[in-house]
């Protein structure tokens, strides 16, 4: 049971929160043009890294505001977690890549 | 005698309190401070139960929660509680138990016949011989758990009061012997919060069993007085941490009135659960003492070492006269000298060759006679050891020889080396490394989970001296201070010198030979008693190919009973790994799951019970539809009224009744809990136009458009009415299970996509109370309570007026679910009471009918009208609903609308939304019901859809349905074949899905 920081109250527990999987997937533009394969991909694809990973989490029974963490998934450590229109944190060990 | 077993003095039980109680139908006594396991002991009763699988006669092994064997029925009744440890129920008057697993007694039991085809009841039997034919499992099974079962779960409520309790701390200390004390105490001291648990109703841990007690009680009592007058420290006895979660999340039961005896804990709850987060934890629980496996060694009276010392010390039970003590470390040699300082005659056998000369004087100073290098190769007696007989072993541990000694006891002290309580560092992510000098595994530090910072000490850290103990638990109660920003002056522990004997120098022989090879011969060589696995079974896996040590568990079952392997998981991996010629750490541990002993699921559930466990939701009217007797529903967490039953009325004539005055005059639904969502801000319309599949630029202002949502996978997911009530200004409307769903949806999409975006959602579902009037005559009773010009011309379908209507302000909407003339009256929650009372007044004359959703949905299935979740179900695209209508052909973008496009969403053929009529218009087809291609004998029969919704319709005259039908759009006039469950098949004619008013005339009245 985690404890995650959200970027608007702080900490809390993590059963105020739920979890919706990889962040940073926009909606694809145009989306007429695409081909059902690109378009799956949108839909149903996803990095799944073992190590860390941005993912989007809401703060349903608190705020209600939704956010980005940056989690490794392995040892359930929060790197980092920040506001949809913050810039990315970087990724530990990897010189800043963002 | 009674209690004939009972030492005349010594022990920590209250020899003033005599206390009554019952096991199996017999009285008995103990004492005060007894637990039941002890003080049947004391009366010389050694079976206690019968076996999982064989139904074995057996005895308590342990004074401790790791016990196997002694789980015994508790109490009768609403009270009953099974699978309990004998060894850790506290004694209190008037207790009962019963033992568990046997028929028709305890001495007698029928099922011991197990024990004697115990060669085709191998392991994996069941999954061999009663896999097969797959369909008699159902038949098999019954029979399976009933011969196999332990105790018998409780029929009757749960009388009991249970709490559950948050709390946090800078250290929680687990576990309450000398190295959770120290650490306690040292981290106190530096100022830090502290929680210290323990599973006992003492604190002491391992001292509270030893012999050497004033030296230990007397550093015990100290620091447990220090630490109660500390307000920082809280000290919770019969507390055991059950799981850590992670960032050091701990739960813990405490049993808090269970020594007390059903219903005497006055306000107390029986129990509490609690949910502890900690920004440190010390780790100090101790280890438990493994048997050695040695042939039959489950007979009643063959016993842990420590256990046996703990009896005689704790309690001042001596489990019998004549003791053998069989091990292969020092620490039993300690229980001998206790046993003999008892009265008992005392045997020792060492499976070592090396005994020190200062332990060997200890024996003889004390008349014990010793075997070095020797081994029991067998033990006499069914119900209880009444011999044993020891050989010398091989010098390689892999036989016996030689001449066999026969030596009569009633009690055999075993010890195979203790096993560090890795349990909870394991629950928190930690690995396990394995420790050679003490044979066992032990935390590694190294690899712990950083997001759970903790620090291990004493016996589960490896550590087995009193003295190591105590440093060690004020090295990590130190250290936990520290990193949560306190300063703990070590030195303010004073430690104590005990003489004491511990492990020592642990010759591993984790299967003790017989005469025969393991497998061969009558005798069983069990390591986990609960689940009745022997060695034999795990050579039986190693041949037939489980090799890894997950499978092996699961395969034999070894470690899986409700004690979780405590005493036997080292053991069975120790023979896995001489069997496959590796170490003990290349076979590797399994993993350890929470609880860590068996618990309540009254204190998990703790107060959020009966009618707390889930919230109820009424609507402002919900009193007048109790006071006209309606029978609710629950729909999402609402209470709805379902019908309105009248005198003598069943559900069928009530549901009818009213659904035929709603088309003849006019009918009122509390409509309430329809989600209510008000959007506003300069860019309500692109939101809308995003998540609806038509178009909403030219909403006028006061007018109302349905609207269907769709998922990205085009997939239809709610529906509703919006209004425009401004430029930028809109109500929406959702299905009542979907308010929720609907709300987060928008949510997510402005939070997350399109944050510049000027929209704000705000739920009002509880903001409005709201009544649907339906029927011919709704405009006539609106127009009596209303200022709104309600004239055809001035208030037409599908918008909203905003006015008075029973003198209070309200907006209604002219929309309909049932096709009638019909008009939602919103008005100011508050005011929801007042607007039923009034409608009912005012309806005298037009026969004004309540009705409840049951109704509602045959008027709606009537028309067609879909349920979102009862016609759809997440699979189902606008087209394949027919309803290509309400998709926009010119819009670009909006959600879900390339998926519509996909392969698989436009291929032909999809199920489709359909009219069924049966060919007898009586038959009402079940919901659910399968429309097949064509009709077999019996089952399977190729299904080409399904009844989604089935009423039989007075308004239509007949029973009418709606289904999903492949390529149905196209079948209409087509005759289907509907197979029932009980063998018989409808006809019914394909039609649309449209059974009354076709024209749609009746709603624009």
């Amino acid at each position: 049971m985690f404890i995650i920081n959200c970027p608007y109250c702080g900490d809390r527990d993590q059963t105020e929160f739920s979890c919706h999987g990889e962040a940073h997937i926009p909606r694809p533009t145009e989306t007429a043009k695409m081909t059902d394969d690109e378009w799956g991909e949108y839909v149903f694809f996803r990095t799944n890294p073992k190590g860390y990973h941005r993912e989007r989490w809401l703060h349903d029974h608190g705020c209600r505001r939704w956010f980005n963490a940056l989690r490794h998934t392995v040892t359930d450590e929060f790197v980092a977690t920040y506001k949809i229109e913050d810039p990315r944190p970087p990724i530990p060990g990897e010189g800043g890549r963002s | 005698m009674s209690q004939p077993q009972r030492l005349s003095a010594g022990g920590s039980i209250d020899r003033s309190k005599l206390l009554s109680f019952m096991f199996d139908g017999r009285q008995y006594t103990g004492y005060q401070g007894d637990t039941l396991a002890s003080a049947l002991l004391a009366n010389g009763v050694r079976l206690m139960g019968r076996s999982f699988k064989y139904h074995r006669p057996r005895g308590a092994i342990a004074a401790g929660s790791e016990e196997p064997n002694a789980l015994v029925q508790l109490e009768t009744g609403a009270y009953t509680e099974p699978n309990t440890r004998a060894t850790c129920i506290e004694l209190y008057d008037g207790l009962v138990a019963k033992s568990q697993n046997r028929w028709p007694n305890l001495e007698f039991d029928v099922g011991a016949v197990n024990s004697l085809v115990a060669r085709f009841l191998p392991a994996g039997f069941y999954y061999k011989t009663f896999m097969w034919p797959a369909s008699m499992w159902m038949t098999y099974e019954k029979f399976i758990r009933k011969a196999a079962g332990l105790g018998v779960s409780p029929v009757d409520d749960d009388p009991d009061v249970y709490h559950g309790t948050y709390a946090h701390c800078d250290v929680l200390v687990i576990g309450g012997g000398p190295a959770g004390i120290a650490a306690a105490t040292a981290a106190a001291n530096g100022g830090a919060r502290i929680i210290l648990l323990d599973e006992g109703n003492d604190f002491g841990g391992g001292l509270l069993g030893t012999s050497d007690n004033a030296a230990s009680t007397s550093y015990i009592d100290g620091a447990l007085q220090v630490l109660e007058q500390n307000d920082n420290v809280r000290l919770l006895s019969r507390t055991t941490a059950t799981g850590y979660y992670d960032y050091n999340y701990i739960t813990a039961l405490e049993k808090v009135t269970d020594h007390l005896g059903p219903a005497n804990g006055g306000d107390a709850p029986r129990q509490r659960f609690w949910k502890i987060r900690a920004k440190q934890v010390v780790i100090a629980a101790g280890s438990i003492e493994r048997p050695l496996i040695f042939a039959d060694n489950d007979r009643p009276g063959v016993m842990l070492a420590n256990a046996v010392g703990t009896y005689i010390n704790r309690y001042g039970v001596l489990p019998g006269n004549d003791v053998v003590v069989f091990t292969n470390n020092d620490s039993a040699y300690q229980v001998a000298l206790d046993a003999a300082a008892a009265g008992a005659t005392v045997t020792t056998v060492d499976t070592r060759r090396n005994v020190s000369s200062e332990l060997k004087s200890k024996l003889e100073q004390n008349n014990i006679r010793l075997f070095e290098g020797h081994a029991i190769s067998s033990v006499q007696g069914s119900k209880g050891v009444e011999s044993v007989r020891i050989m010398q072993l091989s010098e390689d541990g892999e036989s016996v020889q030689g001449q066999a000694w026969e030596i009569v006891c009633t009690c055999v002290a075993t010890s195979g080396g203790w096993t560090p309580s890795c349990h909870m560092f394991s629950q928190s992510g930690g690995k396990l490394k394995y420790d050679e000098s003490i044979a066992g595994f032990i935390p590694d530090p190294s690899k712990a989970k950083v997001s759970s910072p903790n620090f291990s000490a004493g016996a589960c850290n490896g550590s087995f001296t009193t003295h190591a103990c105590i440093e060690q638990g004020i090295a990590a109660g130190a250290k936990a201070a520290a990193a949560v920003g306190k300063t703990a002056s070590a030195s303010s522990v004073n430690a104590f010198a005990v003489s004491e004997i511990a492990q020592g120098a642990i010759a591993p022989l984790w299967l003790v030979p017989t005469v025969h090879p393991v497998g061969e011969g009558k005798a069983k060589h069990f390591h986990d008693f609960q689940n009745d696995v022997t060695a034999a079974d795990i050579h039986l896996a190693a041949r037939e190919g489980f090799v890894s040590v997950e499978h092996l568990k699961r395969y034999t079952t070894t470690g899986m009973a409700t004690d979780q392997g405590k005493t036997s998981n080292l053991n069975a991996l120790a023979i896995m790994a001489n069997i496959q010629g590796v170490s003990i750490p290349e076979v590797g541990t399994t993993t350890f799951r929470p609880p860590y002993t068996p618990l309540t699921f009254g204190a998990v559930g703790g107060q959020e019970s009966r009618e707390l466990f889930i919230q109820e939701r009424k609507t402002p009217m919900h009193e007048h539809h109790v006071a006209n007797g309606a029978v609710f529903e629950d729909v999402g967490d609402w209470k709805r009224p379902w019908y309105f039953p009248q005198a003598g009325e069943d559900m069928h004539a009530a549901v009818q009744r009213e659904t035929l005055a709603v088309r003849e005059s006019v009918g009122m639904l509390d409509a309430s809990t329809l989600g209510k969502i008000d959007i506003q801000g300069k860019d309500a319309v692109k939101l809308l136009e995003m998540v609806y599949t038509n178009n909403w630029q030219k909403l006028a202002i006061g007018s109302c458009r349905y609207g269907l949502m769709l998922n990205e996978h085009g997939m239809i997911f709610d529906d509703g009415v919006t209004t425009r009530l401004g430029e930028n200004h809109f109500h929406m409307t959702t299905t009542t299970g979907g308010a929720a769903r609907v709300m987060s949806w928008l949510e997510e999409w402005l939070q997350t996509e399109w944050p510049e975006w000027e929209v704000y959602c705000t739920s009002v579902t509880e903001q409005w109370a709201v009544m649907a009037i339906n029927g011919p005559n709704a405009r006539d009773l609106l127009q009596e309570l209303t200022d709104i010009d309600v004239s055809k011309e001035s208030f037409p379908f599908m918008t909203m007026r905003e006015g008075s209507v029973a003198g209070v302000p309200a907006r209604v909407y002219r929309i309909s679910f049932t096709g009638e003339l019909s008009y939602e009256i919103n008005v100011p929650a508050r005011y929801g009471r007042h607007l039923i009372e009034a409608l009912t007044e005012a309806g005298k004359k037009y026969d004004l009918v309540p009705y409840g959703t049951e109704a509602m949905h045959v008027l709606r299935a009537e028309k067609g009208f879909i349920i979102v979740g009862q016609d759809t179900d997440g699979t189902v695209t606008p087209h394949d609903m027919d309803m290509d209508w309400i998709v926009s052909k010119t819009k670009e973008e909006y959600l879900g609308n390339r998926a519509q496009v996909r392969v698989d969403t436009k291929r032909d053929k999809r199920p489709q939304l359909i009219g069924l009529l049966t060919e007898d218009p009586t038959v009402v087809l079940p919901e659910g019901a399968h429309i097949v291609a064509e009709v077999l004998d019996k089952p399977p029969m190729p299904t080409i859809g399904h009844v989604t919704s089935s009423y039989m319709s007075p308004n239509a005259g007949r029973s009418i349905a709606l289904a999903v039908l492949q390529d149905g759009i196209n079948r209409k006039g087509e005759t289907v074949s509907l197979a029932m469950m009980d063998g018989s098949v409808h006809q019914a004619l394909v039609t649309d899905t449209v059974f009354v008013d076709k024209e749609g005339v009746r709603v624009r009245g």
